[in-house]
């Protein structure tokens, strides 16, 4: 198998104190070598695999010093994909990192595409499908506790969860195989109606369980889409601010889309924050005229968090009403601001417009409250278990639709053997339900199930 | 070496005459072409040596398969059966089968007639020693005494018999079954030809004198009191059964066979080749599952005409003393009579993953194996690759269309793409769970699904096809029917309805509607909307099962259809598995030796992973992209 050689610059945009372009390919090494020149006139082609090496690089036709770098130069097979691989690191800073890449790519390199090296370490056999996708999680990160729980996928946490209910299923369908395949032998105990409903129900509590991690593995994932409203003048925007100043802001242009759009991450405590239309927020003030428009009401529907903000020190206004009416039901935190000034807000009142929503107080002037509600954010978002870095999230797309599928699945068998369905019918759907999960983990059909009935009855005559 | 003589020239020679050989035989000879059937003794055609019963889950689906596709077994079983009975009543019609317990010997001599009577068939007694293989085509065979026959396509079906041998305690010997004359030559030729053998086992219990039984002691277990048949042809039925009878081992028996086990081959260290799991000897059954304290002994007579019973569940090769004493530890056999000892046989089965979809070998043109020698075991797994291999070579000797029924067609495509795609680690029984849609392959469909193939085969007759043609319009009307005709709440209505635990009716609703609520049956619909001529119990079978479970049908048509998409991604044929490093070198290995045509296919590999797949798929989608370079 060949492929031609691709780099890549493989830290993110942005000013820093290093980055890294890599290379891998059949050529990387040759190609790097070619522009590499050390203080002893050492070449690269002749060191050892996973080495690491000072030296300059140097442009080949103009004989121009392009960069102080350092090399690693890992050979195939033990590298990430698989083949030769070259990482060049360069200083930090745009200019810097792109010259670099620049002249790998004149020597001969092509670019790569998006998720190109995870692809050739997982055409190479290096990974398997749901550990590239964690890979590409893991990149995609946006937190620490992002990455955990792209890490816990990647050592296969959620394949042991899923395993542990394909096992209770297949131990189900077992026992109904065998009494269908041996009808006159008595050893086996046979899988009664309830004793089914029973452990498809357990199973799909379990999904239910899985399935509720999932909105926060998505978060964790895809970030908190956050819209801040208020009526003109209560402090949004240094409610913003404060935020974005508080916390340091991640600037990421996603991959894949025009370069244009820039969406803003705020790391709260581990959760991370889309600042969702932010832009829309910062220009115009008047959000309760807009609440009219469809495209805002679309852009609260989408929210996963609403942060209201009113002025403690003006009375509760029929917008403000307004807006308590366009939420109802969302998750929102009610931001009391402007505490510096005399009270005027009716805070009862307040509290029964809340209902349940948690309600912050702050002065964003005089930076007080902030803390309180980060603490509110990370509360409401990890319901209490913040500090258990345990939980299994899902948090895959594909995954958390397949969670979906299996679970209307196994209740659709629940329902069937209720309704006093034959079993053969019922089996049916648990089967269907083992699969679907087996494509979350990416396992086998069927021959799991004859071992399983042999390692299990004694049957035959 | 014997002289040799031209003996004859034919389209197509079946070595071999057990279940496999005479529905090969039969096929080919009924297809138009001219068949030799070559068999060692010819007073053995369709010998059972193990128990006289066919049938069962998935089994008895694949002789209502066969007699669909126009083969001989089901019809012979409805004239010689002593009982039948249908399995699995308890649960739904995807798993309901026949079973039935045969007359040994009026079955095969009632099958010996079939083949007699046959036009174009001639049945002869020899043993084949040799192929004639000229350009890795196969020519024609020559017998011990030197004949030479000459055919277009040759078919081997030699059961146990290559290279047999009996073995009972530390008792080896060269044998076919029931001590026949073994098949060695033939064998050798195998082997010198190139083809991988393996060495399988098998096994038979004991065989007792009725006499000497005291039934007392057991349960009884009766036939069915409805007439059934497997033929879908079938009108006259046997009522005149014999009953089976149920009795357990005791725990001297347990105590026996614990003292004895190193006197058996499984446990001595005597090198014996794999026996099947889902048949196991109760040595085995009492090391493998030593926390329960009985088993279960079916008492099986063996014809009508004869005091020999079947003990069925006391398969056994421990030496002959030690039989006759687990015998009588058995609480109704203390003083039976031991009238033939159980034995282990030994043999040699081709690997059957050198064998194409139509069972043509790879390695040989127009040379096919079918049956316990392609690694399968059961009367009945032999008798459709039998079917099978008889269509085939007919048809490649008449230049006529190949046949391969695929996993949603019938249980016989199950067992076939099976075996040439996985291959088999011990003799292979066919299972309701190997497949994937046993609601589309159902025990009372078989017709439908295959009666059309067989027509155009040449395999059904025209007085048969004109009531297949008749039954499938009856169904489709009666269905249509009942979805258009609405029933209304009314007081004869409520009547027939409570007669079930079914909910009064407050509302109109379609009769297929009401038909759906599991507690209602087809009669019932019909006495409330009845039709205007009275269908057939079989059409309203139909009618009942596809309105009933029509949800779970379309979920198992979808199924299909997934993996038909999957059978559609054919694998070039020149594709190098060891160009593409990502594929783990297990799976490389059974690539190519497979060499599998689509997706499908490779992903039923054992040792074929998800992911080894998922590599394949990226590298055929976009093979001209990558370039795959070797």
């Amino acid at each position: 198998m060949h492929f031609d050689t691709i780099a890549a610059i493989s830290t993110p945009m942005g000013e820093g104190a290093i980055a890294i372009v890599r290379l891998s390919g059949d050529e990387a090494i040759q190609i790097a070598n070619r522009v590499f020149q050390s203080p002893g006139g050492k070449k690269l082609i002749d060191e050892q695999s996973h080495t690491i090496h000072y030296g300059h690089l140097v442009n080949p036709v103009s004989g121009e010093t392009v960069e102080e770098v350092m090399v690693s130069l890992m050979k195939a097979p033990k590298t990430f994909t698989r083949e030769d691989v070259v990482e060049i690191n360069c200083h930090g800073g745009i200019v810097a990192v792109n010259r670099v890449l620049e002249l790998i790519l004149t020597e001969g390199a092509r670019l790569a595409e998006p998720g190109e090296f995870t692809k050739r370490a997982f055409l190479n056999g290096r990974i398997d499908l749901s550990q590239s996708e964690a890979v590409m999680d893991l990149i995609r990160a946006k937190t620490d506790r992002a990455m955990n729980v792209a890490l816990g996928q990647m050592e296969g946490k959620l394949s042991k969860l899923i395993g542990k209910l394909r096992n209770a299923l297949i131990e189900t369908l077992a026992q109904v195989e065998v009494t269908i395949d041996y009808p006159e032998y008595d050893d086996v105990e046979e899988m009664t109606i309830p004793l089914m409903i029973d452990k498809c129900t357990w199973v799909k509590e379990e999904i239910d369980k899985l399935l509720q991690t999932s909105s926060q593995g998505k978060i964790l994932r895809e970030g908190l889409s956050t819209v801040i409203i208020g009526r003109p003048n209560v402090g949004k925007s240094s409610l913003l601010n404060s935020l974005v100043q508080e916390n340091k802001a991640i600037v990421t242009d996603i991959a894949g889309t025009t370069r244009d759009i820039i969406e803003e991450y705020v790391n709260v405590r581990g959760v991370p924050l889309r600042l969702v239309d932010t832009a829309g927020i910062r220009e115009t003030e008047d959000i309760v005229e807009r609440i009219g428009v469809e495209r805002s009401r679309q852009v609260l529907k989408e929210a996963d968090l609403i942060l209201l903000v009113l002025n403690s020190a003006e009375e509760l206004s029929i917008e403000d009403e307004r807006l308590f009416e366009a939420v109802s039901g969302m998750d929102t935190i009610v931001v009391i601001n402007k505490t510096d000034l005399p009270q005027k807000i009716d805070m009862k009142k307040v509290e029964s417009l809340a209902a349940e929503g948690t309600i912050v107080t702050t002065s964003l002037l005089q930076d007080e409250g902030i803390d309180e509600l980060e603490e509110a954010i990370a509360k409401l978002f990890f319901e209490g278990n913040l500090e258990s870095e345990d939980l299994t999230y899902v948090s895959n797309a594909r995954h958390i639709a397949l969670l979906h599928k299996a679970r209307k699945t196994i209740e659709y068998a629940i329902e069937a053997a209720e309704l006093g369905v034959p079993v053969d019918m019922i089996q049916i759907d648990v089967t269907r339900t083992w699969e679907i999960l087996g494509e979350i983990v990416g396992d086998t059909v069927q021959e799991g199930l004859i071992n399983e009935l042999f390692s299990r009855f004694c049957l035959g005559k | 070496m014997p002289n040799k003589f031209e003996a004859g020239t034919f389209d197509c020679i079946v070595i071999g005459a057990g279940h496999a050989g005479v529905e090969a035989a039969l096929a080919s000879a009924r297809m138009g072409a001219s068949t030799l059937v070559l068999t060692l003794n010819i007073d053995m055609v369709a010998f059972m040596p193990c128990n006289p019963s066919i049938g069962g889950p998935a089994k008895g689906i694949v002789v209502r398969e066969i007699d669909a596709l126009g083969g001989a077994m089901g019809k012979v079983i409805d004239k010689t059966h002593i009982q039948m009975r249908m399995l699995n009543t308890g649960k739904g019609p995807a798993v309901r089968a026949l079973r039935a317990q045969l007359d040994k010997v009026l079955y095969q001599q009632e099958m010996k007639r079939i083949l007699e009577e046959e036009e174009n068939l001639i049945l002869r007694q020899a043993s084949v020693d040799e192929l004639i293989i000229e350009d890795d085509e196969v020519k024609g065979v020559i017998t011990q005494v030197g004949a030479v026959y000459r055919a277009k396509t040759v078919i081997i079906t030699t059961g146990t018999f290559l290279r047999g041998e009996i073995v009972i305690g530390d008792i080896r010997y060269s044998s076919g079954p029931n001590n026949q004359m073994p098949s060695i030559k033939l064998a050798d030729n195998l082997r010198e030809l190139g083809f991988d053998m393996v060495r399988f086992k098998t096994g038979t219990p004991p065989r007792v004198n009725s006499r000497t039984i005291d039934y007392s002691k057991t349960e009884i277990q009766p036939g069915d009191e409805e007439p059934r048949a497997f033929s879908f042809e079938t009108t006259e039925y046997i009522l005149d059964q014999l009953p089976c009878w149920l009795t357990y081992t005791s725990p001297l028996t347990h105590e026996i066979i614990n003292e004895n086990l190193h006197l058996s081959p499984m446990y001595s260290g005597e090198k014996i080749g794999p026996g099947p799991r889902y048949c196991p000897s109760i040595e085995d059954k009492i090391v493998r599952f030593n926390d329960k304290s009985r088993h279960q002994i079916f008492l099986e007579p063996e014809g009508r005409n004869t005091e020999e019973v079947y003990v069925q569940g006391l398969s056994t090769s421990l030496p002959e003393h030690i039989q006759k004493r687990l015998i009588e530890s058995v609480p109704g056999l203390e003083k039976a009579e031991m009238m033939r000892a159980g034995y282990a046989i030994e043999y040699d089965s081709i690997v059957p993953t050198q064998l194409k979809p139509t069972l043509e070998t790879k390695k040989i043109r127009n040379l096919y194996t079918a049956g316990q020698l392609n690694g399968t075991s059961g009367y009945e797994e032999a008798a459709g690759q039998g079917i099978m291999a008889g269509i085939n070579a007919a048809a490649r000797a008449l230049g006529k269309e190949e046949l391969i029924l695929g996993r949603s067609d019938g249980y016989i495509g199950v067992l076939i793409d099976d075996l040439v795609t996985k291959g088999t680690n011990e003799p292979y029984r066919l299972l309701t769970s190997r497949a994937e849609y046993r609601l589309l392959l159902r025990h009372d469909n078989a017709d439908l699904r295959l009666t059309e193939i067989g027509y155009k085969l040449g395999l059904v007759s025209d007085e048969r096809y004109a009531k297949y043609t008749l039954k499938q319009n009856q169904i489709n009307e009666e269905v249509a029917r009942l979805r258009k005709v609405t029933v209304k709440p009314a007081e004869h209505v409520h009547k027939i309805m409570q007669e079930t635990t079914s909910s009064e009716l407050k509302e109109p609703m379609k009769a297929a509607n009401l038909l759906k609520r599991p507690e209602i049956s087809y009669d019932q619909i019909s006495r409330i909307v009845p039709p205007e001529e009275k269908l057939s119990n079989e059409v309203a079978e139909q009618v009942e099962i596809f309105i009933k479970y029509e949800g779970y049908i379309e979920k198992s048509m979808q199924q299909v259809e997934r993996m038909n998409k999957m059978e559609d991604k054919k694998i070039p044929e020149n594709i190098d598995y060891d160009a593409i490093s990502g594929i783990a070198s297990e799976a490389k290995n059974m690539l190519n030796k497979v060499r599998p045509l689509s997706i499908a296919q490779a992903s039923r590999m054992p040792g074929v992973n998800p992911a080894d797949i998922s590599i394949l798929l990226v590298y055929i989608e976009q093979g001209r992209i990558a370039k795959i370079s070797s």
